[in-house]
C-alpha cells in the first residue's frame, strides 16, 4: 500500500487551497486581487482602457463620474479612469525597477558585507548609515533634483535611480544580518575551505540563502517606490505631463479644480493607496510564507 | 439756510469721499512687502534677457531715461531724462537729464552714463549680449555735450523709437561699471534706481531696501521688499492666501483667480487686462527634418487654435487667437484674414487631412521629437499638453521636456533644441517692436528659429519707415503671410492678465505687460 502525496503544483491547482488561502490569509487575497488587476491593467491597459489617456476634449472639461466616464474628466477633458489605467503602468515600471534595482544592489552589498567582515564591512556599513540618515523622499528628491532628466523609452531613467538608491542601504541591513547567521554555518566554511573563491561563495552559497529576507523587502520596496514616484511626480520632479501618473494627476490644475471636480484627486489618491495598500499585505504575507518561524 | 449748505456740504464730502479711488489715498511710508516671483532669473542683466524673471528682479535697483506712465497708458514720461524734444527732421532726440542723480555705490549719474548704456544696447562689445540690438540699429551716434544732455541722432526716421526709449529692459548701468567689465551687469547690481541691492539668495529670495538718495524726492514709501522664488503655482497661491507674500505681479489663471476669490473674498484685490504676451511655437530649421518647410507647416496647421482658445482659457491665462500683433489692437490682422494662413484654419479636420499629405511628401509619417518647454505651470504646462495632443492626431509622436528657466533659455538660445515653446514678451502694441522677434536671426539671436529670410528682413524695413497706416498694415500683413508659409516659428495663442494682491498693497498699477511698472518706487502698504 502507498501513501500517495499531493504534488506542490497539484496543491496550489486545487481548489480547496485556494480557499484554504482565502480563508487562512483573506487580507492576503485580497491583495493579490489588487495586484492581479494592476498588472492586467498595466500591461494590457491598450485593451482595458476605454479613452486615449491623452486625448484632450475640451467639450468634457471636468465631467462628474458617469456611464460614460466612470471616473469623471479632468480639466482638459481627459477620461480620468483611462488615465488611472495607464497609470499603473508608469506606477509598476517605476515602482518595480527601482525596487528590483534598490534591493539587488542592497542585497549584494549587505551579503558582501558579512561575508568579508572587516575593515570592508565598517566601511560599508558606514556608508549605509549615512545613507539612511535621510528619509527616503528626502533622499530621492535630492538625487532627482542633482541628477534631472534622462528619459529612454519613455521611462525616466534617473527617476528610477532617485528612488532605488535609498532603498539600497534598507535592505543592505536587513540582509547582511541574516547573511551574517548563514556566513557561520559549516558549509560556507566548507566551501572556503575547498579553495572556491570569493564570489563563488558569495553567489552559489550564500546569496540563496537570503532571498527570504531578499524578496520581502522588494516587495514591500515596490510599495515605497510607488509612494515615492508618486510624491516626486507631484512636487514636479517626477513623470511630466501629459504622460499618465497617479502622482501627477493629483497636482497642476487638480489643486485649483479639486473642489468643483472632487474626483479629480478622489481616484488617483485612492489608486495610490490601494496599490501601496496592496503590496504591503503582500509583503507581509511573503514573509508568512518564507519565513520557518512563521510555519511553525 | 446754514442747514441747508451744511447738509449739502457733508453730502458733497461723503461723494467725494466714496468716489476716490483707493490710490488716491495718502501714501503711508515704511514696511516690508513680500511678493512672489514666478521664476527666478538666471542672470542680473535686463540687456540680455527678455523674461519677466529678470525684471521683476532687477527693476527695482534700476532707472530708465523714459517709461510708461500706467495710467494713462501707452503715454511715455520720463524717468532719468526731465525733458526731451524731438527735432523736426524726426532724426534727433535730445533729452535733459535729472541732476543730482547718484548710482548706489555713489557715483554721479551723468549723460555719459546714458551713453554707455545705449551703446551697449545697440552694439554689445567684451561678451555682452544685447537683446535690443535689433531695436536699437537706427541709432547713428550718442553725443553727451554736457553732463545733463544727451542727444541721440538717427539713421533714419523710425516711428517707433520713442517706444524703444521707454523699455523697461534698457536697466541704466554705470559707465564706470562698463568700462571695467562689459559684462559686469549680469552678476552685479549698480543702479540708480528707488532700491538698493541686499541680498540674493539662489532658489530662496532676492531682497532690497529702501534707496536714500533717489533721485525722486519722497520716494519710495517702502523700507524694503523681498522677492520670494515661488516657482510652484500651488505654494505660490497658498502663501498669497496665508499671507506670507502679498501680491504675484505676473498673472494667474481664471481657476486660480476663482478658487482666491472664494478663499480670502474682499481682502483680495483682483485685477484684469489683455496681455501685450503670446506663446510661439517654433522649430529649429538648422535640425532635421525641420529644416523642411513642409514638416514645420504640417505641424502648424495640426493646431486647432480656434477650439483650443474657447478650452484653454477656462484653464490657463491663454485667450485669444491672433497673428504676430496683439488681437484686437489697431495693426493685428482681422479674424477673416487670419483664418486663410496656414495654422488659422477653422476647418481643423481639412486642415489635419493636409498636414498629413505634407508630413507624407517629406517621408515624415512616423515623426518623433522632443517639445522643450519651460516648467511654468501657467501657461506652459497647459500649451504643452494641448500641443502634445494636437500633434498626436496627426500621428506625431512627442515627448514633453519641461525644465527651468535658465536650461530652458539656455538650450533655445545656444539651438539645442528641435520644437520649442518660445514666448514673444512684448511691452507695448508697437508692430516694429513685435516684428523684431522675427528679424533674421543674423540680425536678432531673439529668433530662436534661427532662420534668415532676406523677404521679412525686407518687409520688416518698409513697415518700419512707411508713415501711411493702411501701408504700414498691409507691409506688417505681408511679413506676417510670409513667415505663416515658412512656418519658421508662429504664435500659439495670447494671454490674458490677472493679477492678484491683497488690499493691503497700494500703489502699484495695473497695466497690459508684466514687464511694467516692476519698480515698486510707488507701491506702499495700508496696515
Amino acid at each position: 500500500m502507498s501513501l500517495a502525496l499531493p504534488t506542490p503544483t497539484a496543491a496550489m491547482k486545487s481548489p480547496n487551497k485556494v480557499v484554504e488561502f482565502c480563508q487562512q490569509q483573506p487580507l492576503g487575497a485580497v491583495s493579490f486581487v489588487i495586484i492581479f488587476a494592476m498588472m492586467f491593467a498595466g500591461i494590457f491597459c491598450e485593451l482595458v482602457a476605454p479613452y486615449d489617456p491623452l486625448a484632450i476634449d475640451f467639450a468634457s472639461l471636468l465631467v462628474a463620474p458617469s456611464w460614460e466616464h466612470w471616473c469623471g474628466t479632468d480639466a482638459f477633458g481627459r477620461d480620468i479612469c483611462s488615465r488611472l489605467i495607464y497609470g499603473s503602468r508608469t506606477a509598476l515600471v517605476i515602482g518595480f525597477t527601482s525596487s528590483f534595482i534598490g534591493s539587488t544592489l542592497g542585497a549584494m552589498l549587505g551579503v558582501a558585507s558579512a561575508y568579508f567582515g572587516g575593515r570592508i564591512d565598517n566601511w560599508i556599513q558606514r556608508v549605509m548609515d549615512i545613507l539612511l540618515a535621510f528619509p527616503l523622499i528626502v533622499l530621492a528628491l535630492v538625487v532627482v533634483a542633482a541628477l534631472r532628466k534622462f528619459v529612454i523609452g519613455g521611462v525616466d531613467m534617473n527617476l528610477i535611480i532617485a528612488i532605488a538608491i535609498p532603498i539600497i542601504p534598507r535592505v543592505a541591513r536587513v540582509v547582511r544580518a541574516a547573511a551574517l547567521g548563514v556566513r557561520v554555518m559549516p558549509y560556507v566554511d566548507a566551501a572556503r575551505a575547498a579553495g572556491y573563491s570569493d564570489s563563488r561563495i558569495i553567489f552559489r552559497h550564500m546569496a540563496p540563502n537570503v532571498v527570504a529576507p531578499y524578496l520581502i523587502m522588494l516587495t514591500a520596496f515596490i510599495a515605497q517606490a510607488i509612494l515615492a514616484e508618486a510624491s516626486l511626480s507631484f512636487l514636479g520632479l517626477g513623470v511630466v505631463e501629459p504622460t499618465a501618473a497617479w502622482g501627477l494627476m493629483l497636482s497642476g490644475n487638480a489643486a485649483d479644480f479639486y473642489r468643483e471636480a472632487p474626483w479629480m484627486i478622489l481616484f488617483p489618491g485612492a489608486a495610490i493607496s490601494l496599490a501601496v495598500f496592496a503590496f504591503n499585505l503582500f509583503g507581509d504575507v511573503l514573509r508568512d510564507y518564507l519565513d520557518p518561524r512563521f510555519k511553525v | 439756510m446754514k442747514r441747508l449748505l451744511g447738509t449739502l456740504s457733508l453730502a458733497l464730502a461723503a461723494v467725494a469721499f466714496a468716489a476716490s479711488p483707493a490710490s488716491a489715498q495718502t501714501p503711508k511710508r515704511g514696511g516690508n512687502l513680500n511678493f512672489a516671483i514666478s521664476a527666478e532669473t538666471p542672470h542680473y542683466d535686463c540687456h540680455a534677457s527678455d523674461t519677466y524673471a529678470t525684471l521683476h528682479f532687477s527693476s527695482p535697483f534700476y532707472s530708465t531715461l523714459l517709461r510708461y506712465n500706467l495710467p494713462k497708458f501707452p503715454q511715455i514720461e520720463g524717468d532719468l531724462a526731465k525733458s526731451w524734444t524731438l527735432s523736426p527732421d524726426k532724426k534727433t532726440y535730445t533729452f535733459v537729464l535729472h541732476d543730482g542723480v547718484k548710482f548706489h555705490d555713489g557715483t554721479p549719474f551723468t549723460s555719459a552714463d546714458i551713453k554707455a548704456t545705449y551703446e551697449r544696447l545697440r552694439n554689445p562689445t567684451g561678451g555682452a549680449v544685447s537683446n535690443r540690438k535689433a531695436t536699437f540699429s537706427d541709432i547713428e551716434a550718442i553725443e553727451t555735450p554736457n553732463p545733463t544732455t544727451v542727444v541721440f541722432k538717427l539713421k533714419a526716421v523710425n516711428a517707433s523709437m520713442l517706444d524703444h526709449f521707454a523699455s523697461p529692459w534698457n536697466c541704466v548701468y554705470s559707465a564706470k561699471d562698463l568700462a571695467a567689465d562689459a559684462n559686469a551687469p549680469r552678476t552685479k547690481i549698480n543702479g540708480t534706481g528707488p532700491f538698493t541691492f541686499v541680498e540674493h539668495v539662489k532658489g530662496s529670495h532676492v531682497a532690497g531696501k529702501r534707496n536714500e538718495s533717489y533721485f525722486k524726492k519722497g520716494l519710495p514709501y517702502l523700507d524694503s521688499y523681498r522677492g520670494i522664488f515661488t516657482l510652484q503655482a500651488a505654494a505660490m497661491l497658498n502663501a498669497l492666501q496665508g499671507g506670507q507674500v502679498l501680491a504675484e505681479f505676473r498673472g494667474v489663471s481664471p481657476a486660480e483667480r476663482d478658487r482666491m476669490v472664494a478663499a480670502m473674498g474682499d481682502k483680495l484685490r483682483v485685477e484684469e487686462s489683455s496681455w501685450t504676451l503670446n506663446l510661439l511655437v517654433a522649430f529649429n530649421i538648422e535640425k532635421p527634418p525641420f529644416n523642411d518647410v513642409r514638416v514645420r507647416k504640417a505641424l502648424l496647421m495640426a493646431i486647432d487654435r480656434w477650439g483650443g482658445s474657447q478650452g484653454l482659457s477656462r484653464i490657463s491665462t491663454l485667450r485669444s487667437v491672433g497673428g504676430v500683433i496683439r488681437p484686437g489692437s489697431p495693426l493685428a490682422t482681422p479674424e477673416a484674414e487670419l483664418v486663410k494662413l496656414p495654422g488659422f484654419s477653422k476647418d481643423i479636420k481639412k486642415s489635419r487631412e493636409e498636414a498629413k499629405k505634407l508630413l507624407k511628401e517629406a517621408g515624415q509619417e512616423n515623426l518623433k521629437f522632443t517639445l522643450w518647454n519651460r516648467n511654468l505651470a501657467m501657461p506652459y504646462t497647459p500649451a504643452g499638453i494641448f500641443l502634445v495632443d494636437q500633434w498626436r492626431q496627426i500621428g506625431v509622436e512627442v515627448e514633453h521636456k519641461q525644465s527651468d528657466t535658465a536650461p530652458y533659455l539656455a538650450a533655445l538660445r545656444s539651438g539645442n533644441y528641435e520644437v520649442a515653446v518660445d514666448f514673444s514678451n512684448l511691452f507695448n502694441d508697437d508692430a516694429t517692436l513685435a516684428l523684431s522677434k522675427y528679424l533674421s536671426h543674423k540680425n536678432n539671436p531673439l529668433n530662436l528659429s534661427r532662420a534668415n529670410d532676406d523677404v521679412i528682413d525686407d518687409l520688416y524695413e518698409k513697415q518700419l519707415r512707411e508713415g501711411d497706416v493702411a501701408k504700414r498694415k498691409g507691409f506688417i500683413q505681408a511679413l506676417e503671410k510670409r513667415l505663416f508659409e515658412q512656418a519658421y516659428q508662429q504664435p500659439l495663442l495670447w494671454w490674458h492678465r490677472i493679477v492678484l494682491t491683497h488690499k493691503t498693497v497700494m500703489g502699484w498699477k495695473m497695466s497690459p505687460s508684466h514687464n511694467l511698472g516692476g519698480d515698486l518706487a510707488e507701491v506702499w502698504l495700508n496696515q
